[in-house]
């Protein structure tokens, strides 16, 4: 089973693998050509809390997990043959432990690891890792063994932006959106909740925050990192200068290597409002992404608003947005999609998937025009991937 | 020493029961981890603290400190303590 990396094959030509990440363990479905029935490979690590499930685009066969229980710390566990069988990572994330007589939170312990981010091509073998609390790791063996990266981890100034565990996320302040420039592997992107947006030219060897135009809650000061919650930050692939943000207070958009984010949320209905947790950009069209909102009122349910999910799109950048919920419940549905847990693959026309709090995968074959449920009664969905084999 | 593993762990061990030896409960953790590579992290943090849902016990005692010292004769029981969903 190989990987076709080139995104202008015909999707008679290949088949899509939907990498399913669960609070109890992991699932692989595979479609057929037409994207249209799906068999389901699983579950793997039935059990463990799989936060994310990522292939390697450079070889199309090594695929990582992001694993613990609710019992043992942290690990990761990496597969050479899609699945086919896993082995645990020799030296998983973790800490620089703490100075002898050091206090307080001076020695964090990675309570998950969170998010996984595969090098560029340039650079076969590295890979990133975001954790819980906020930390930086980084491998140069394909997963094998994994060490703290750049200073970000041990740096005063970013450890009073991350805060406290008590400061984060219900469960645990995040590092997650670790984003390497296609163009230059010195270029890197990271976002952690909260602690705001941050840009490395030196190769992560330091960071500096990109947040001007970012809106924080009511009455905090914007100017205060600490007080900055994005909640997913995506990278254009067709045109690597344009950013797209899913914040906690909103959506919003750069063009570098303007520093300034437009809060293109202001264009979507306002009954909906524009908070939410994933943002998907076209693989193709940098114009051209999907959100797909939630309840940010009052004591912040996180649920479809109104109980009517529904995903929207935009085709002009952000400008404007259209509702796009053909085949989704029509009402009574009350759950989220969590910030990796929506994702496209590159075929054309584009499909998209995602899966909810409630255990449910959807797919649309279309762009979003038409969803069905291809799973239900899953484990709570953390994250969604796809992968495109050839068939 | 005869160490009881819990099932959460049996994925390393492939038993319920291991053989490791040290002084300490500290030694003994370093045994078990050269024996089955891995398997100390998931009970003792970086930070050389036990994890939140790892119990070790010691003749019917609850051991708290990973420097306490150890029998031969002893046998340390892993337990795996959590609830919820």
């Amino acid at each position: 089973m190989a990987l076709d990396t080139d995104q202008t094959t015909p999707a008679a030509a290949r088949h899509v693998v939907l990498l399913v990440a669960t609070r109890k363990g992991a699932w692989l479905y595979h479609s057929d050509a037409a994207r249209g029935s799906w068999r389901a490979d699983g579950p793997h690590f039935l059990g463990h809390i799989i936060s994310h499930l990522k292939l390697d685009p450079r070889d199309g066969r090594t695929l990582l997990a992001a694993a613990k229980t609710g019992h043992l710390g942290p690990t990761i566990f990496r597969s050479t043959d899609f699945g086919g069988s896993w082995k645990e990572a020799a030296k998983p994330p973790a800490f620089a432990a703490a100075a002898a007589g050091a206090t307080g939170e001076a020695g964090r312990a990675v309570d998950h690891t969170f998010w996984l981010t595969p090098g560029p091509g340039a650079e076969p073998g590295v890979w990133y890792a975001g954790t819980s609390p906020q930390g930086l790791f980084r491998s140069e063996d394909g997963g094998v063994s994994w060490a703290p990266f750049s200073r970000v981890n041990d740096d005063a100034q970013y450890r009073q932006w991350m805060g406290t565990v008590q400061d984060g996320t219900p469960d645990g302040p995040k590092l997650h959106s670790i984003i390497v420039d296609p163009r230059d592997p010195a270029h890197l992107y990271i976002a952690m909740s909260g602690g705001g947006v941050h840009e490395s030219t030196d190769g992560g060897t330091s960071f500096h925050p990109l947040i001007d135009g970012l809106e924080v809650v009511e009455g905090f000061d914007r100017s205060n990192v600490s007080f900055h919650d994005p909640h997913c930050l995506r990278m254009a692939p067709s045109r690597p200068d344009r950013l797209y943000q899913q914040n906690h207070c909103g959506i919003y958009r750069l063009d570098r290597p303007a520093t300034t984010w437009q809060r293109i949320g202001r264009n979507m209905p306002a009954e909906v409002g524009d908070i939410g947790f994933p943002l998907v950009v076209h693989p193709r069209d940098a114009d051209t992404a999907w959100v797909l909102p939630m309840d940010g009122s009052t004591v912040w349910p996180r649920t479809s608003p109104g109980g009517k999910p529904a995903v929207y799109a935009t085709r002009n950048g952000g400008d404007s947005w259209k509702r796009l919920d053909a085949g989704l419940p029509p009402g009574e549905a009350w759950w989220t999609v969590k910030r990796q847990a929506m994702t496209a693959d590159a075929l054309d026309p584009v499909g998209l998937y995602f899966g909810t709090t409630s255990g449910e995968l959807w797919a649309s074959r279309d762009e979003g025009r038409n969803w069905d449920c291809i799973a239900r009664h899953l484990p709570e969905i953390y994250a969604v991937e796809a992968a495109e084999l050839a068939a | 020493m005869k160490v009881l593993i819990p099932s959460a762990l049996r994925s390393y061990t492939e038993s319920g029961w291991a053989e490791a030896n040290g002084a300490t409960l500290t030694d003994v953790l370093a045994d078990l981890d050269r024996r089955y590579p891995g398997i100390r992290f998931r009970m003792i943090d970086e930070q050389n603290r036990i994890r939140p849902h790892i119990r070790f016990f010691i003749g019917g005692v609850q051991a708290r400190d990973l420097a306490q010292a150890l029998d031969p004769n002893d046998e340390l029981l892993i337990v795996q303590a959590l609830s919820g969903g």
